[in-house]
């Protein structure tokens, strides 16, 4: 069995070599007819350019091209600047003459899609087969033979593993505030804008000063919850990987179009259409939840909670966030997420999504209204039936990637006092941008004004989208799973689960129960807590716990050795929920002072 | 503004000094030997066996002793003066008190096999203990463990984990059967051999083998003669409060510190609380020494009140416990013998997995609840505790047992098949009115 378990694994790693190999297989030739550009000045400029540079009708490396292709189309720009400010041909309109900064961003991943060949191009389904295939099989080898185990929680080791351990406070520093300088620095290089990276960067430093200063947790340095011997660098690892690719997925698709070459047939199967980057995201995604869906099965297939929770998140992804969709465009009707909701959502109100919804006939419409109700009803009704978790732990996306996949590295969620302190501050704070955001939107959809009270929509528009949309829910979110455990995004960044999380602190039945005085302080509870709640310090208390952050995953429950803990949904009490029902046995009350 | 001293940072000696910075201004001083910051002890196997470590099992974080004024103190009491309220520690320092709290805690029990104190032979009760446990395991071919109470299977699942090969030696016929009923005992026997640990049932120790160096090779079974090679012995045969060191000071002791029911020792302004204290007066049921984290706790709490002024007797309230046979849990409420007396009937169903069972004891006479027993299915501990307090009829318990249930949601309920046995069992027709559900319970505690 351990063998077919190393076969698995050795199959799992040679997929993924072969798929970060597959980058720079194959090669670019820009011809005069092969660009896929069709404004004819453009294509006029870029050839003229690219013969002065000497690439046209060369061979190049799909990586070396990305650079090369970038600098033809900034000097056809260049060349297309001067002749408008001589004077455009008669009758072209600025915009379509002149190439503006994001249309060189466009032009890019078209030219470095349509110019590419080679065995990527002519075999996808091979290498399709010899990454994702592989890759499924691997793991599918490692994880199933874990079903002849004895059934029961199965955490034996995650401290000793180098992948699951953690890393030292200081190397996990040394991940977060580059991540947070460099995101600004590039935020900056890549909007021309300075303010909202100096607003960003002053709300960090605003909320470091709070915590530590107003807040007292200067001196709470938390040795508790950070690795104290020594880093597992098979996380670094892992870490650095998923953070690559990220960012190359968000801010440099040009270089992984052969992996989206590679999934061309896949969507074309499915909606007929040539693959993008988020059909690609998607279907990693699809395959990722639903393989470590089935390691979360064998791990708690003796917990039906946990097994109905896996089943919904592996359905929702599949179905709501990657098939539907794809079918409907295959029907000639918008792209759209059923199960996405504002402000999670966060383009929902702009202007293309509201045009384009609301001018695809009667499903579009429908669309747009389901949408506005999920938020507005949904959201708050539901919640206050069964707590956040129906969404975060049942429904949601980010969620069903972090009870999957993120599962093994739940433990490393930083579960000090101080950790809490700036989580509220931050997860509100996105909230509140979104809002403001979304309300510049909207005034600017409805009025035409872009301004409001000197704030401009559209850069904050696309601040925010970069920040938080790709940077924080992409980068942070999921390629900090190693580093700082698998619902960091969930945890301290998405306003979703912020206005959730608000409902279910202030109107929910929902809570979770501690179970008289059983206690035993043991802290498994805490320690695989992925939203860094201290269970254990209410549990010990025998109080109940309601947590805006509780996404109700159940494991704190499943993993407590003494059966203290129960997710429950009560009527009785709403308003009084937090209340010490009970504590150790003698409370206050029940003392009688002896005479 | 007196200063209270307090030997141990065990679960007692904690919860003790939390209450009394709750009800008093008083200095507080906590010295222990062991380690610098309270640990969950109970956590000790989560640490060896990697679910968690050693950081994780404290239940507090570092600067909460200083921001509560908590005056920690790592070093070892070596000896008390008691007439002039001085301490000596083993570092030289002495300290004076106004008062003490012994919350010294146990040690494992030996009982002069020979062989026990070579090396590679140990219990399992401290941080140093764990420390030697991981010393020996690398490259360990088989641990054999002595003695079968929660301890010892604790140290068997510990090397178990790490695919130690483990022989345990019990006593008794079957496991734990002085503590369960035979029914459950039997089932966790079997839950034992299935996680292929070699359980010899009905054997003793006889001696411990020395390798010519000074360390284990092998233990030779007593009944048998029959000698199994190991790298590491784990003694686990209990438990005795860790008193040695205070015999022949004045202190009153039996096996434990006597105390009084507000946990005063025979001296004053000396209390004693938690694994260490031996009560002289005990309630009906209980035992004198009862080395567990929750009476330790609720002595911390007790104890709190009477140095803050504000007399209480120690009220353990009705027993209550709770285990892991690896993967089973248990839970028990109230009197659950491993030998029905006469005046008491018992229910029991079984899963046929045999991993689950429930088990309801009432009175033969009056037919009132007394005890509950499970196995792998969670009650509610105010549920059953008031039930048996209010001295609720079976029948009446039957009806609504639904509301004792803790499952997590969508786990089966198997309360109408204990109700079906009933009904069999006296040729009734009780019928199961209350699923399991928080609502119900709140309007139950209304
Ligand atoms: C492995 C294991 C698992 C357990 N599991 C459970 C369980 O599941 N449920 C349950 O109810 N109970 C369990 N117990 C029992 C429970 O842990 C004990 O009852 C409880 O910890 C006792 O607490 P205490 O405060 O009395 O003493 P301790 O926790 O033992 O604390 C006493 C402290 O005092 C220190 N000390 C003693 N003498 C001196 C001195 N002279 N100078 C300085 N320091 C000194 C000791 O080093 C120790 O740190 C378990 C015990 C063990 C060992
Ligand atoms: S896991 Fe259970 S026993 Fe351990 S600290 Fe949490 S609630 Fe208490
Ligand atoms: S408190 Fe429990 S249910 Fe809530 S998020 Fe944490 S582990 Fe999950």
């Amino acid at each position: 069995m351990k063998t077919i378990q190393y076969i698995g694994i050795g199959l799992f790693i040679l997929s993924l070599l072969i798929f970060t190999a597959i980058l720079g297989v194959g090669h670019n030739e820009l011809k005069s007819d092969n660009l896929g550009i069709t404004n004819d000045y453009h294509r006029a400029a870029i050839i003229t350019a690219a013969n002065e540079s000497g690439v046209l009708d060369k061979a190049q490396n799909p990586l070396a091209s990305v650079a090369s292709i970038k600098s033809i189309l900034n000097k056809a720009a260049e060349r297309l600047d001067e002749q408008n400010a001589m004077g455009r041909p008669d009758g072209v309109a600025e915009w379509d003459f002149r190439m503006g900064s994001w249309k060189i961003e466009e032009y890019t991943n078209t030219i470095v899609s349509n110019t590419a060949s080679g065995p990527v191009q002519d075999n996808p389904w091979l290498f399709f087969f010899l990454t994702f295939g592989l890759a499924i099989i691997g793991g599918l080898l490692f994880i199933l033979p874990k079903f002849s185990e004895h059934a029961g929680i199965k955490h034996n080791g995650i401290y000793h593993n180098s992948l699951t351990r953690g890393l030292k406070f200081n190397v996990k520093m040394a991940f977060l505030i580059p991540a947070i300088i460099g995101t600004i620095v590039y935020g900056f290089l890549k909007l021309q804008n300075l303010f909202w990276p100096l607003v960003t960067l002053g709300l960090a430093l605003l909320i470091s000063y709070l915590v530590f200063y107003r807040q007292n947790s200067k001196d709470n340095t938390p040795q508790r919850h950070s690795c104290p011997v020594n880093t597992g660098w098979l996380g670094v690892i892992a870490g650095v990987y998923l953070i690559g690719f990220y960012i190359l997925l968000y801010w440099a698709p040009a270089y992984i179009n052969n992996w989206v070459a590679m999934v061309s047939p896949v969507s074309e199967m499915i909606s007929g259409n040539k693959a993008s980057r988020w059909f690609l995201y998607g279907l990693m995604y699809t395959v990722i939840v639903i393989v470590m869906g089935i390691r979360m099965l064998t791990k708690y297939r003796h917990n039906k909670y946990q097994r109905v929770r896996t089943y919904s998140v592996m359905f929702f992804q599949t179905a709501f966030a990657f098939l539907i969709p794809e079918i409907l465009v295959k029907l000639n009707q918008p792209w759209f997420d059923f199960k996405n909701i504002w402000p999670l959502d966060y383009d929902f109100f702009f202007s293309y999504n509201i045009k384009e919804l609301s001018t695809s006939g009667g499903l579009g419409i429908f669309m747009l209204v389901w949408g506005i109700i999920l938020t507005i009803v949904g959201v708050p009704l539901i919640t206050y039936f069964f707590g956040k978790r129906w969404y975060c732990s049942w429904v949601c996306g980010c969620g069903g990637l972090a009870e999957t996949m993120g599962d093994p590295f739940r433990q490393l969620s930083d579960k000090s006092l101080r950790a809490w302190k700036y989580e509220r501050f931050i997860i509100h704070g996105v909230l509140l941008a979104a809002v403001i955001m979304t309300t510049l939107v909207l005034y600017h959809y409805f009025t035409g004004k872009t301004n409001l009270l000197g704030l401009n929509s559209e850069n904050v528009k696309s601040w925010y989208g970069f920040l938080i949309g790709a940077g924080f829910s992409g980068v942070v979110g999921t390629g900090f799973y190693p580093i700082m455990g698998n619902r960091v995004w969930c945890r301290f960044g998405c306003p979703l689960a912020a206005y959730l999380g608000l409902v279910q602190k202030f109107k929910s039945r929902f809570r979770i129960t501690t179970n008289g005085g059983q206690c035993i302080s043991c802290g498994n509870c805490s320690t695989y807590c992925e939203m860094g709640i201290d269970v254990r310090s209410y549990a010990q208390k025998g109080q109940d716990i309601v947590r805006s952050s509780c996404v109700g995953c159940g494991v704190c429950a499943a993993v407590c050795p003494r059966g203290v803990l129960r997710l429950e949904n009560g009527s009785e009490d709403v308003g009084t929920r937090t209340a010490e029902l009970r504590t150790v046995h003698i409370t206050e009350d029940q003392i009688q002072v002896l005479s | 503004m007196s200063h209270v001293v307090i030997i141990g940072n065990g679960i007692s000696g904690v919860t003790a000094a939390r209450w009394i910075r709750k009800l008093s201004d008083h200095r507080i001083t906590i010295i222990s030997s062991e380690s610098d910051h309270f640990f969950s002890r109970t956590a000790l196997m989560y640490i060896y066996m990697g679910h968690m470590r050693y950081e994780d099992t404290k239940p507090y974080e570092d600067w909460f002793w200083k921001k509560n004024r908590i005056d920690l103190v790592k070093d070892h009491v070596s000896s008390i003066d008691f007439d002039k309220k001085q301490l000596s520690c083993q570092s030289g320092n002495e300290m004076h008190y106004d008062k003490l709290i012994l919350a010294l805690g146990s040690k494992s029990n030996k009982f002069g096999w020979p062989g026990q104190d070579l090396k590679g032979v140990g219990g399992l009760y401290s941080l140093q203990d764990l420390e030697q446990m991981e010393a020996y395991s690398p490259n360990l071919k088989r641990a054999v463990i002595v003695g079968g109470g929660l301890i010892g299977i604790e140290m068997a699942e510990m090397f178990h984990s790490r695919h130690i090969p483990v022989t345990m030696l019990v006593r008794e016929a079957s496991y734990w059967n002085n503590i369960l009923p035979p029914e459950e005992s039997e089932m966790i026997s079997q839950h034992i051999k299935d996680n292929d640990i070699d359980l010899r049932l009905g054997v003793n120790l006889g001696e411990i083998k020395d390798d010519g160096n000074g360390t284990a090779k092998s233990v030779i079974v007593k009944e048998t003669g029959e000698e199994i090679e190991c790298g590491y012995v784990g003694l686990t045969a209990g438990v005795s409060p860790n008193v040695g060191w205070l015999k022949e000071t004045g202190l009153d002791i039996g096996r434990g510190i006597k105390v009084n029911v507000h946990l005063e020792t025979s001296i004053k302004d000396v209390y004693a609380i938690g694994d260490c204290a031996e009560q002289s007066q005990t309630q009906p049921g209980r035992r004198p020494v009862e080395a567990i984290w929750y009476t330790g706790r609720m002595m911390g709490e007790t104890v709190a009140y009477n140095i803050c002024g504000k007399p209480v007797s120690y009220d353990p309230g009705l027993w209550f416990n709770s285990a892991k046979f690896i993967d089973i849990e248990y839970q028990v409420y109230g009197e659950v013998p491993s030998k029905l007396p006469d005046d008491m009937k018992t229910l029991f169903w079984k899963h046929a997995d045999g991993d689950k069972s429930i088990r309801i004891n009432y009175d033969s006479n009056t037919s009132v609840v007394r005890g509950f027993n499970l196995l792998g299915i969670r009650y509610r501990h105010e549920v059953c505790e008031k039930w048996i307090l209010d001295k609720t009829p079976i029948e009446s318990v039957l009806t609504n047992l639904g509301m004792a249930n803790f499952d997590p949601e969508f786990f089966k309920e198997y309360e109408q098949e204990l109700v079906n046995i009933y009904n069999q069992q006296e040729n009734k027709n009780i019928q199961l009115k209350t699923k399991r559900g928080l609502s119900k319970v709140l309007s139950f505690f209304k």
